[in-house]
């Protein structure tokens, strides 16, 4: 694995689905796109979010498995079950913090990204941040990406005391450190009564 | 004659459009393709680079180019899925001629060809030249337009031929060449990182251009200021700085007092005003009633938003516009444009690092496909028809005497209502899809019944060859070779990847072999497109957009030129107008003052909402090729209508009902997305589907006096709700216009 790393960054997102698409025209699951592409409420706006694997560095996923079939690789990837050992009893499915394993009836197995190890390992860039016209997914190297960003990648989560740290960075606000799953939730809406997602309050004289 | 010959049903159960859904050897076959091929996206004008993956001579999947410099391996869902048509089933394999009450039967290549040639030297003789019409499109190669254009000039001299980008890019062509000078966008891409200020009208970038978003945030991430007109909140206007929801067509209310504001707080350039523009004080003084207040009450927005647009685009340091068909689907699309064009000459902010102007071109080479004499009004190099040196050239290049070479013809809305008066009575159409792209559908189908012969090229039986007497199978863009031009004004190459399949024909070769029909043949001598590149390239020597410095050799080595190139030793011009010198003869802008006048069919007590009409991410243009790539149409698989929930409530509609969108002249059924992203007063639905899914069925025949592109973006419409339908249309799949 070289110096190359997977950033997101949500805000950019516009939903395209280019991501979902390219995911199945990776060789090593032809036909299987891994990747999430979340519509949060259409009703209420046009934000979308896109969620590879974290690839953590103590996986929860690995962790709970009573088969011991998903392994990390010595760069840091976690791969998708192995097919003799996956018992398909969906741990991992339920354990993940970010909703990444899926279990494949067809196949009886969990699979989930593998950062497209097949072309990662060989110095190529996974599909989905390849084609990303927006580059809300991108990979490339943390040089790089501080100089052309105004936000700032991090990679660290706490889920209430739970600290992950995953080896995927999100780009978030200058000051901020660890996203903090609770706090986001305590938070809630806005104070403003405007919602900036709706036509008709932006149409009202402020 | 051209009536349906069998039931619709039948026709789609026989050449679809059917979903297809699995590249050829089945998802399982992986391993090494035989191949990989360097070209370009047949979709949008964006042409963004891909490697097509080639095994056992089929196309089988790609592999992101990410060594060409426009996109470096991004790419939308259409531009990943592109490669499903290849060997798609609906794959037209043989001439086909209509069989009253039997459908389309196949018949020997010499048989449907010497049946046009028939028609065509029939009608013309009976009616005379200009009886016999030709319609072109703009996803055609360089190459298959200047064909097209001599086929109808030399072999047909019929002055009736036009093309569907007159719906799509000719208000921002005449705009820009009426203040500018020249059309085509002023700037390479690789301006818009280094602008401080981006003004996007009119354009939903996220979902038509899909690569240029990347462009704009990194200019945003650079702290650049954002700018969105749109009635619809659309991905890019999510996190603008200033969305500005304008009521459709009220576009000029903004331009006019954006500027109106800017001159009162002193943010236009005097100096570059008197030097290198005319017409300002025209400008000034047409603006100056465009008060914030007055200009609100046209723009449908608060006037606190004109102001703060003003106080963003005003006085930046460097600055980027960009509009599209939101601003230029209107009858005064020009005006639109004009007004837009004026804040970017106003400020002396063109034809320099940063600082500059486009207009997004929306399909494959909606750029190229306008320069290279399809046009009814131009000869190739986007010359005059009716200026007398310019005809005198092509004259010379074809080896004509000047006077068979036709005038000026009428445009596409025009030529079909020529159809429907009886006055054209033949018709040989590619690359265009009328029975869905074009307004007022209800009146292009009588018009297309009424024709006496009608002849298709596709490579797919569209909505509009099933009303064919003649359909000759054609190629995609993967199985030939040939140029374009793309929204940046880069001509690239696209390598032909795989032969057509038994039984189709290129495109080029179909063209020649109907001239050699008609008694030129000698005209049309071409071996390979190549060939037709370098006629092309001395038809355009000396005119505007001048290609005779650009090789393929040139093409492949520079990852594309920008034309202007008028020598081979000239490096191309990606950004036109710089130190100020513009197209016109006297070098400078000239201004051109905009004044707002209502559309042609504003909303009233009978009609009380306004239905704007646009595209979605997954599909492209009219969907013959998109609704037929089973992954796109699960992604958008029918048409929706897009309503705010205070209008819904009010109709009574919720969420996934079915509503009927009815205008004077017709009606779409649809299920209805209710969302907070839209003008509560406007309503949207995309028009990629046929039949009773076609958003053109509501939609007006109006044009624009100067560019004739109909008004696709307001018309007066009621909406309600009524019971799912299921009708014989409605029981079809969504991708043939039925509803699920």
């Amino acid at each position: 694995m070289s110096e190359l790393t997977f950033f997101i960054d949500y805000s950019r997102c516009i939903g395209c689905k280019a991501c979902v698409h390219a995911c199945e025209e990776c060789d090593t699951h032809r036909g299987v796109s891994m990747i999430h592409l979340e519509t949060i409420d259409r009703h209420g706006s046009v934000q979308t979010a896109p969620q590879v694997c974290m690839h953590c560095e103590d996986p929860i996923c690995a962790e709970v498995c009573p088969a011991d079939a998903i392994k990390k690789t010595d760069d840091g990837v976690v791969q998708s079950s192995l097919k003799p050992r996956c018992i398909g009893c969906s741990n991992c499915v339920l354990a993940c913090p970010f909703g990444v394993p899926k279990y494949l009836v067809s196949l009886d197995q969990m699979m989930k990204c593998d950062l497209c190890y097949d072309r990662t390992s060989v110095g190529k860039k996974p599909m989905c941040a390849t084609v990303c016209p927006s580059q809300a997914l991108t990979f490339t190297t943390m040089d790089e990406i501080r100089e052309t960003r105004a936000g700032v990648p991090v990679n660290e989560w706490k889920f209430g005391a739970e600290i992950v740290k995953t080896m995927v960075h999100v780009m978030v606000p200058p000051g901020v450190r660890a996203v903090e799953v609770e706090g986001l939730v305590q938070l809630g809406p806005k104070p403003s009564s405007r919602d900036p997602n709706d036509v008709a309050d932006l149409l009202e004289e402020p | 004659m051209a009536k349906l010959p069998v039931a619709v049903t039948d026709l789609v159960n026989q050449f679809g459009p059917h979903r297809h859904d699995v590249p050829p050897g089945g998802w399982a076959s992986t391993g090494e393709p035989d191949r990989l091929v360097k070209t370009h996206c047949c979709f949008c004008g964006q042409q963004c680079g891909i490697q097509l993956k080639v095994k056992d001579e089929k196309v089988v999947g790609f592999e992101p180019w990410e060594g060409f410099p426009f996109n470096r391996g991004k790419l939308c869902p259409k531009g990943v899925k592109r490669y499903m048509q290849n060997d798609h089933p609906d794959r037209l394999l043989s001439p086909l001629v209509r069989a009253e009450g039997r459908g389309f039967e196949p018949v020997p290549w010499d048989d449907a060809l010497g049946r046009t040639v028939a028609a065509m030297k029939r009608i013309q003789a009976e009616h005379g030249r200009d009886a016999y019409a030709v319609l072109t499109g703009a996803s055609l190669t360089n190459e298959k337009a200047y064909l097209m254009g001599k086929l109808a000039r030399v072999a047909l001299r019929t002055a009736n031929i036009d093309y569907n980008g007159r719906l799509c890019m000719v208000s921002a062509a005449a705009a820009s060449k009426k203040i500018l000078g020249i059309d085509r966008s002023a700037n390479p891409w690789s301006d818009i990182p280094e602008a401080d200020v981006i003004l996007v009208a009119g354009s939903n970038v996220a979902e038509c251009s899909p690569i240029t978003t990347d462009y704009i945030w990194r200019a945003r991430e650079r702290g650049a200021r954002l700018i969105v007109l749109d009635p619809r909140l659309t991905p890019i206007a999510r996190h603008a700085d200033l969305f500005i929801p304008v009521r459709s067509g009220g576009d000029i209310g903004i331009f006019n007092g954006m500027l109106h504001v800017m001159i009162e707080r002193g943010w236009v350039d005097r100096a570059f005003i008197d030097e290198h523009t005319t017409g300002w004080d025209a400008v000034a003084a047409a603006v100056a009633k465009y008060t914030p207040e007055h200009a609100a009450k046209i723009a449908g927005v608060p006037a606190s938003m004109i102001v703060r647009a003003a106080e963003l685009w005003g006085p930046a340091r460097t600055s980027f516009l960009l509009h599209a068909r939101g601003i230029e689907h209107h009858s005064k699309g020009v005006e639109n444009c004009m007004a837009a064009i004026n804040l970017v000459v106003a400020t002396g902010r063109i034809g320099k690092r940063g600082c500059g102007y486009a207009m997004i071109t929306g399909q494959g080479n909606g750029q190229g496909g306008r320069e290279q004499g399809q046009k009814c009004d131009q000869l190739p190099g986007a010359r005059d028809i009716e200026n007398p040196e310019h005809r005198r050239h092509m004259a010379e290049v074809w080896g004509v005497p000047e006077p068979s070479i036709p005038h000026k013809g009428v445009s596409a809305v025009e030529l079909v209502e020529k159809i429907h008066a009886g006055e054209i009575k033949g018709l040989l159409l590619i690359c265009f899809n009328p029975l869905v792209s074009l307004p007022d559908q209800g009146f292009v189908r009588e018009a297309l019944e009424k024709l006496e012969h009608f002849t298709v090229i596709d490579f797919f039986l569209s909505e509009t060859a099933r009303h064919a007497d003649v359909v000759l199978p054609g190629s995609l863009m993967e199985e030939d070779e040939g140029t374009t031009t793309t929204v940046e004004g880069r001509v690239v190459l696209h390598q032909k990847a795989v032969e057509p399949p038994a039984g189709a024909r290129a495109d080029w070769k179909i063209i020649c072999d109907l001239a050699a029909g008609l008694g030129v043949g000698d005209k049309f001598t071409f071996e390979s497109p190549r060939e037709i590149f370098e006629e092309l390239r001395r038809a355009s020597r000396g005119g505007i957009a001048d290609y005779y410095g650009i090789t393929w050799e040139r093409i492949i080595a520079e990852n594309g030129v920008f034309w202007p190139c008028p020598t081979l030793d000239h490096p191309g011009t990606p950004r036109l107008y710089e130190g100020a010198r513009f197209g016109h003869p006297d070098g400078k802008a000239h201004f051109q003052p905009v004044e707002w006048r209502p559309a042609a069919e504003e909303p009233d007590e009978e009609y009380p909402i306004v239905l704007t009409t646009g595209r979605v991410v997954s599909q492209y243009l009219s969907g013959s090729q998109t609704r037929r790539i089973g992954a796109l149409d699960t992604q958008y698989p029918q048409p929706v209508c897009e309503i705010h929930p205070r209008l819904a409530e009010k109709l009574g509609i919720a969420e996934a009902d079915f509503v009927k969108v009815e205008s004077r002249r017709g009606s779409v059924v649809v299920r209805a997305l209710v969302v907070k992203t839209i003008r509560p007063d406007t309503v949207f639905v995309p028009y990629h589907w046929p039949l009773s899914r076609a958003a053109n069925r509501c939609t007006i025949r109006a044009l624009d006096p100067v560019s004739k592109i109909p008004e696709y973006k307001i018309c007066a419409v009621r909406v309600s709700r009524i019971e799912r339908p299921t009708d014989e249309e409605a029981r079809l799949a969504p991708e043939a216009g039925g509803v699920q």
